[in-house]
């Protein structure tokens, strides 16, 4: 009792809603699917909707905790893709199982995305202002013309790589993994719903976890004052250079974990509007409130498919949601109305309202 | 603050409960034709752009599949039922719509409008062993596992189009062919697209074992809205053709950088410039004389082409492109492929792909985009390019 009394006192509660809500998310869908209450479609959105979740969480961090803007998270994504569908095509070679061909992907694709980003993060982080949005901007493009014209093959000799045109000479037995503007293609397929969920899981995790912890708190004052936190020996570059780091670490975790659910997919796919998608999901969520962003990804990634009766009608209705849900979110009347709804409840319980 | 979040909560617990509600609907059909017929119909699906940039094409296709479906259920023989989702011509979205089609119980299937969409969508056609055939996805990955190995095709995937690579292969063997165009070719094409650059790189290739003269090459990429060097370019180099390997949008605003540049050479592309005489707030005076190679031309004199004309001009108010010809025909060819066979709806899928594939490895075709077509084993069309011209702001065919 006293264990669960600390889960849910107001330093922890909103991380243990966090999890309880994805905790629960997975029951209900796997209760749904072991009923056959799931359809294909939304069964073949589930590992998407873990993918797009962890980049979210990440990118929210980035965001809404250390409060600079990134609009390059799509890139991120795509090189834990590429990585993973060239590690995953050499692990399967070595005859490695989908379960740990998996896990090994999101790690390595985990790993080339942080390296990136901290890459990226040494020379923008020190500056003050904006930088970091538009480099990471232009990272995003240049990510995404790059892998356009990466040729990967793989045949018995090993790998072989060639840029613009497509020279590679290939033994019988070898194919093409990555090939230019074409994408990845034949990519065999290891993602599965519940590594998304852990995948979640961990994601909170490492986010909450840091956001407790001094770094963390080293992280949040420097958002809300350089100078204040300097002043206090606090490194600002070092703290904001942690949360890029571990951001794009995510993003490439969720990059690997879209790359396997699709047999074919091409570096398109990650472009600027996907970024921009990934920040809707977070500032619709709530900056910083990772429950938040959670069920915003959810409900924005399915809310097109749920669309799909209203015929060519489908975007137009969900550009309106997406208006009426801003609005909503940041009406002052709903939300002073919420808050009198919160004192009363409270009050009812007959505990203080002091948070 | 923390009440906040069980607001939330209680969100998702709403939005769990909308998509068990809509788990029941979920697949519903968007588009459907009722059969007129008392049989049970075929459950025909595709998913194609309905909306957005590349809407042109995928409306096109569904307007012919719904003339073509009208008129096989009017007649003898087997009848279809049809449901047509959107996927805007993105490679995720196409898996979720072949997923909300596979829930509505599709049978055989027009796979996908564009290539992007189709090299996605494919791999789940081979694993659930449905038979599908694109009217217009010209890309190799639409068909082989391994991107451009005809080693490894999914075998239950086909394509009425040719492939990119037989398109660049065609347009330069016209070009060398017919010199009175012009002798000197340019080419602008765009380097972050698979059908662009498939298209190209075969071009090239067949160029040169050709002696084809290409004094200019540019390439320009997605988010680019200036094209103003790449057409500099190409007058500099005095080209005399510019060979346009891409889609109608960077095209026309191509045709109207070079208005304005005051340079006139001969524009030739492929099948993706199929719809530019359909593309809102574009001059269409600027695109007369342009080539392009396409299995369909409007103006056709025989029977079939002139009938399907009529009827979608009547229906949808213009002159249908070569995409809608191309489903046109996919209809027809499933229908003759399906009547030779027997096959009836209540065969199970795998019985129904087994025959189809049969059908269609071995039969010959009669459409409006070509005259006894056939299909190899990996999926590939075999049939006869022919070049279209436009002029008085109609695609008019040009004599051989």
């Amino acid at each position: 009792m006293k264990f669960i009394k600390a889960l849910w006192n107001p330093k922890l509660r909103s991380r243990t809603i966090s999890y309880l809500v994805v905790v629960a998310a997975y029951i209900l869908l796997q209760v749904m699917m072991a009923t056959g209450n799931l359809s294909r479609l939304f069964t073949s959105l589930l590992v998407p909707v873990t993918a797009y979740t962890v980049a979210a969480i990440g990118l929210n961090l980035n965001v809404g905790i250390s409060g600079e803007l990134n609009l390059g998270q799509a890139g991120f994504m795509s090189i834990g893709a590429f990585t993973a569908v060239v590690v995953s095509a050499l692990l399967e070679g070595a005859g490695v199982g989908a379960l740990l061909r998996l896990a090994i992907c999101i790690a390595t694709g985990a790993l080339m995305a942080a390296v990136m980003g901290w890459l990226i993060s040494i020379p923008v982080l020190k500056l003050r202002g904006d930088y970091l949005a538009i480099v990471t901007l232009a990272f995003g493009q240049i990510i995404m013309s790059l892998i356009n014209n990466v040729y990967v093959g793989l045949d018995p000799k090993g790998l072989h790589f060639a840029f613009v045109t497509n020279t590679i000479q290939m033994e019988p037995g070898g194919k093409l993994l990555i090939s230019g503007p074409m994408g990845a293609t034949g990519v065999s397929t290891a993602s599965t719903f519940t590594a998304g969920f852990l995948l979640i899981l961990i994601a909170l995790a490492v986010v909450y976890n840091l956001m407790y912890s001094r770094n963390g708190r080293a992280i949040m004052a420097s958002r809300d004052n350089r100078i204040a936190a300097e002043s206090v020996g606090i490194k600002v570059s070092q703290a904001k250079t942690l949360a890029f780091v571990t951001a794009s670490c995510l993003a490439g975790a969720a990059g690997a974990l879209y790359a396997l659910n699709y047999s074919s997919f091409a570096a398109t796919k990650f472009d600027f509007n996907n970024s921009i998608l990934l920040l809707v999901y977070v500032v619709l969520g709530g900056l910083g409130n990772m429950t938040g962003t959670v069920i915003a990804t959810a409900l924005l990634v399915v809310l097109p498919e749920m669309l799909r009766f209203l015929q060519n009608y489908r975007m137009l209705i969900y550009a309106i949601v997406l208006i009426v849900i801003m609005l909503v979110s940041n009406n002052e009347y709903l939300r002073l109305k919420m808050q009198q709804l919160k004192t009363k409840l409270t009050r009812k319980k007959g505990a203080p309202a002091n948070e | 603050m923390k009440f906040n979040q069980f607001v939330k909560g209680g969100l998702a617990a709403v939005m769990a409960m909308g998509m068990m509600a809509c788990s029941n609907s979920g697949g519903s059909a968007t588009t459907t034709t009722e059969p007129t017929g008392g049989d049970a119909a075929l459950k025909l699906g595709f998913s194609g752009p309905l909306t957005g940039d590349a809407s042109v094409y995928g409306l096109a296709v569904q307007h012919a599949v719904e003339i073509a479906v009208e008129e096989i259920n009017a007649g003898e023989g087997v009848k279809f039922v049809v449901n047509a989702q959107d996927d805007m011509a993105d490679p995720e979205k196409a898996v979720s719509a072949y997923n909300a089609l596979m829930d509505w119980g599709m049978q055989v299937s027009l796979l996908t409008v564009t290539s992007g969409a189709g090299q996605a969508a494919a791999p789940q056609y081979q694993k659930d062993n449905m038979f599908g055939i694109t009217p217009s996805a010209s890309s190799t990955a639409v068909i082989y596992a391994d991107a451009e190995n005809s080693a490894n095709p999914y075998g239950s995937v086909f394509q009425m189009c040719f492939t990119d690579p037989n398109q660049g292969t065609a347009s330069a063997a016209y070009l060398k062919k017919h010199a009175e165009l012009g002798t000197k070719v340019a080419v602008i094409y765009r380097s972050d697209d698979n059908y662009s650059s498939g298209i190209y790189n075969t071009f090239m290739a067949e160029a040169e074992k050709e002696g084809l003269e290409v004094v200019s090459t540019a390439a320009f990429v997605n988010a680019d809205t200036d094209y103003s060097v790449q057409v500099k370019q190409a007058a500099d180099a005095g080209a005399e053709i510019v060979f346009l390997p891409i889609y109608y949008q960077p095209a026309s605003q191509i045709l109207v950088e070079a208005n304005k540049q005051g340079f006139k050479p001969v524009f030739f592309g492929c099948d993706g410039m199929d719809g530019i005489l359909s593309l809102d707030n574009f001059d269409k005076s600027l695109a007369e004389g342009l080539y392009m190679l396409t299995p369909f031309s409007a103006d056709a004199t025989d029977e079939k082409t002139q009938n399907f004309v009529k009827k979608y001009q009547e229906k949808f108010g213009e002159v249908p492109n070569q995409f809608a010809a191309d489903a046109y025909d996919c209809v027809y060819a499933i229908k003759q492929a399906a009547d030779a066979a027997g096959v009836t709806a209540d065969m199970s899928t795998a019985d129904i792909t087994a025959a189809m594939v049969a059908q269609f490895t071995s039969m010959t075709f009669d459409g409006i985009t070509g005259t006894s077509m056939k299909w190899s084993k990996t999926g590939e069309v075999s049939k006869d390019p022919k070049a279209v011209v436009i002029q008085n702001g109609a695609y008019v065919g040009v004599e051989d």
